[in-house]
């Protein structure tokens, strides 16, 4: 089966956002980056589908041209080659975004035939929109589930689970079929330094879509006020004990 | 300007973030009409829905909505927004309702602006939204029409209107193709785990990569049994494989609301923070006084944590006369 598996470039921000001057984005200058973790699990479950079923997993991603390092993990952890659609640093999106894949998508499944599967994370870890992947499927008429947490192909469909009050939601989808999945899908592998060097000779094929005019568009970001708190500090070690469980009696816990 | 509110929860009920949703959306009504829909039956929200301002109550129906199915839910909204023309759509920012709105847009072609904590009744609509889970917000304009955007759950308080009245009730059947009702729940397997649910529970106890170990946890675990309450624990333990996925308090993991929350050397990473933020105090146990997580902890105990919980059960043991 072809699987292709859609992730996207993010900041590991640590303990506090810093913006740059212009508010325009978040400081990255001392910052590292990773794939946004729901598209992480999307990537390992597309590399096992491959693994047990054989035929393809793709890996696209739409950003500057330094997401092609989210494309070579991405490619370490077990996928077979990359689709970079290079943007030109800005923002872009929902709706440009989705068509930007959309394009890329009709592309290479005129080159290389339809994709059984389409993988999103659910929300991206920095705009978290909530749409790409519900926006991707309308305009390639195949049927869409999100929020999952469990999928596993039987014959020409797809089961999903999706975590619900109480228990689990199954759907069970025809393919082709658009996903979108949550961590916990699966337990990522750590990749081998084999497959990290291998992952370095694998193909990366480029292009670089024009951003049309957002109609979502981001004016400015805001780090939220604090809460202005200072930590009551109950004291140094095993000796606070006592005024731990004072307070846990005052809040009627313990 | 008439607003649209998509209230998609159960059918019959009407949670606390539909009625935050509804306040938002009194707001960019700007003295005009509120619509609301609901789908397989809600009737009898038609009083509550009144209270908060709603005029016209849109009930869709059809055998299909016996399940959860979101194309259909959506079908049913683009059904509604052809015959009132609202200028805005809203619904609660939650899974479903999120799920429900990007529907509408890929149908209508709108633009989508999820999980807003403000906006304003203007054109281009000025909107606030969160980014990162909340940790940082996100200020924009919304563009094209109709402007789609859910409200991020307990974010605006529900407010009943002061000028609530009679609800005129209108049912439809809406026509449903079948690819809108290709997606749906076609089974509910029930939970089978025991114990104190992370998300409910009244206590939290959690700790990071500091416990050192899996069996690192088993102070924790001890802590939150004595406590009633739920262990949790970072990111990086369940990527290191030391603990399930649904045990992990965070951004892409729970998000919870204990009475109180007790981090075990835990950094404060803002991908945690955005999952412990529903909590009504939090004690940090950390080595580091420096630690980003001190500045939103109400508590603090400096010291390492293979100390510091053991003293603490054997407190609670000793306070219990045991």
């Amino acid at each position: 089966m072809r699987v292709l598996v859609c992730v996207k470039r993010v900041p590991l921000t640590g303990g506090k956002i810093v913006l740059t001057q212009d508010a325009q984005a978040i400081e990255t200058r001392h910052l590292g980056f990773t794939i946004s973790p729901h598209e992480e699990c999307g990537v390992e479950e597309a590399v096992r589908m491959v693994e047990s079923a054989g035929g393809e997993s793709v890996v696209l991603t739409l950003g500057p041209p330094e997401a092609a390092e989210q494309l070579r993990d991405a490619m370490a952890l077990g996928a077979d080659r990359a689709i970079h659609l290079v943007s030109d640093g800005e923002e872009w999106d929902p709706q440009a975004t989705a068509g930007a894949i959309v394009d890329a998508i009709r592309a290479d499944e005129t080159a290389n035939g339809p994709f059984d599967l389409v993988l999103f994370g659910n929300e991206s870890a920095d705009a978290g929109n909530y749409q790409v992947g519900i926006r991707v499927a309308y305009a390639l008429s195949r049927p869409v589930a999100t929020g999952l947490k469990g999928v596993s192909v039987e014959r020409a469909m797809i089961r999903c689970e999706q975590e619900a009050a109480g228990g689990r939601d199954v759907y069970k989808l025809p393919l082709p079929a658009v996903l979108g999945v949550l961590e916990g899908l699966n337990l990522p592998r750590y990749p081998s330094v084999p497959a990290k060097l291998r992952a370095q000779r694998k193909p990366i094929e480029s292009s670089s879509p024009t951003r049309p005019d957002p109609e979502l568009e981001k004016v400015r970001l805001v780090v939220p006020e604090g809460q202005g708190k200072e930590a009551l500090v109950l004291g140094q070690g095993p000796e606070a004990a006592p005024a731990v469980v004072a307070i846990l009696q005052q809040i009627g816990v313990a | 300007m008439s607003v649209l509110v998509v209230v998609a929860g159960t059918p019959g009920e009407i949670e606390d973030v539909s009625l935050q949703a509804l306040s938002l959306a009194r707001r960019l009504a700007a003295g005009g009409p509120v619509h609301a829909l609901t789908v397989g039956g809600g009737d009898g929200l038609a009083d509550t829905l009144g209270e908060h301002g709603v005029s016209t109550l849109h009930v869709a129906e059809h055998e299909a909505f016996g399940t959860y199915a979101p194309a259909a839910v959506a079908r049913a909204t683009v059904e509604v927004v052809r015959e009132v023309g609202p200028a805005t759509v809203v619904a609660a920012g939650n899974e479903r309702g999120n799920e429900v709105l990007a529907h509408v847009a890929a149908m209508t072609g709108a633009p989508f602006a999820a999980n807003c904590v403000a906006a304003e009744p203007d054109d281009p609509m000025p909107v606030t939204r969160v980014r990162w889970g909340g940790s940082l917000l996100e200020e924009a304009r919304l563009h094209g029409s109709p402007k789609l955007l859910t409200v991020q759950p307990h974010a605006v308080e529900a407010q009943s209107a002061p000028a609530g009245g009679a609800v005129a009730i209108e049912k439809f059947t809406p026509d449903l193709n079948e690819a809108d009702l290709a997606v749906r729940v076609v089974e509910r397997v029930a939970a089978t785990t025991g114990g104190v649910s992370l998300a409910e529970a009244r206590v939290v106890v959690s700790a990071g990569r500091g416990a050192g170990s899996p069996e690192g946890f088993a102070i924790i675990e001890e802590l939150a049994d004595l406590l009633g309450g739920a262990v949790g624990c970072s990111r990086a333990v369940t990527m290191a494989g030391w603990r399930p996925h649904t045990d992990q308090v965070g951004q892409t993991g729970t998000k919870i609301a204990p009475e109180i929350y007790i981090a075990c050397g835990i950094s404060g990473a803002t991908q945690h923070m955005a999952g412990c933020k529903g909590a009504k105090a939090l004690l940090a146990i950390n080595t580091d006084a420096d630690a980003p997580i001190l500045a939103s902890a109400d508590y603090a105990v400096i010291g390492d944590l293979h100390e510091v919980v053991p003293a603490i059960s054997a407190e609670l043991r000793k306070a219990r006369g045991g």
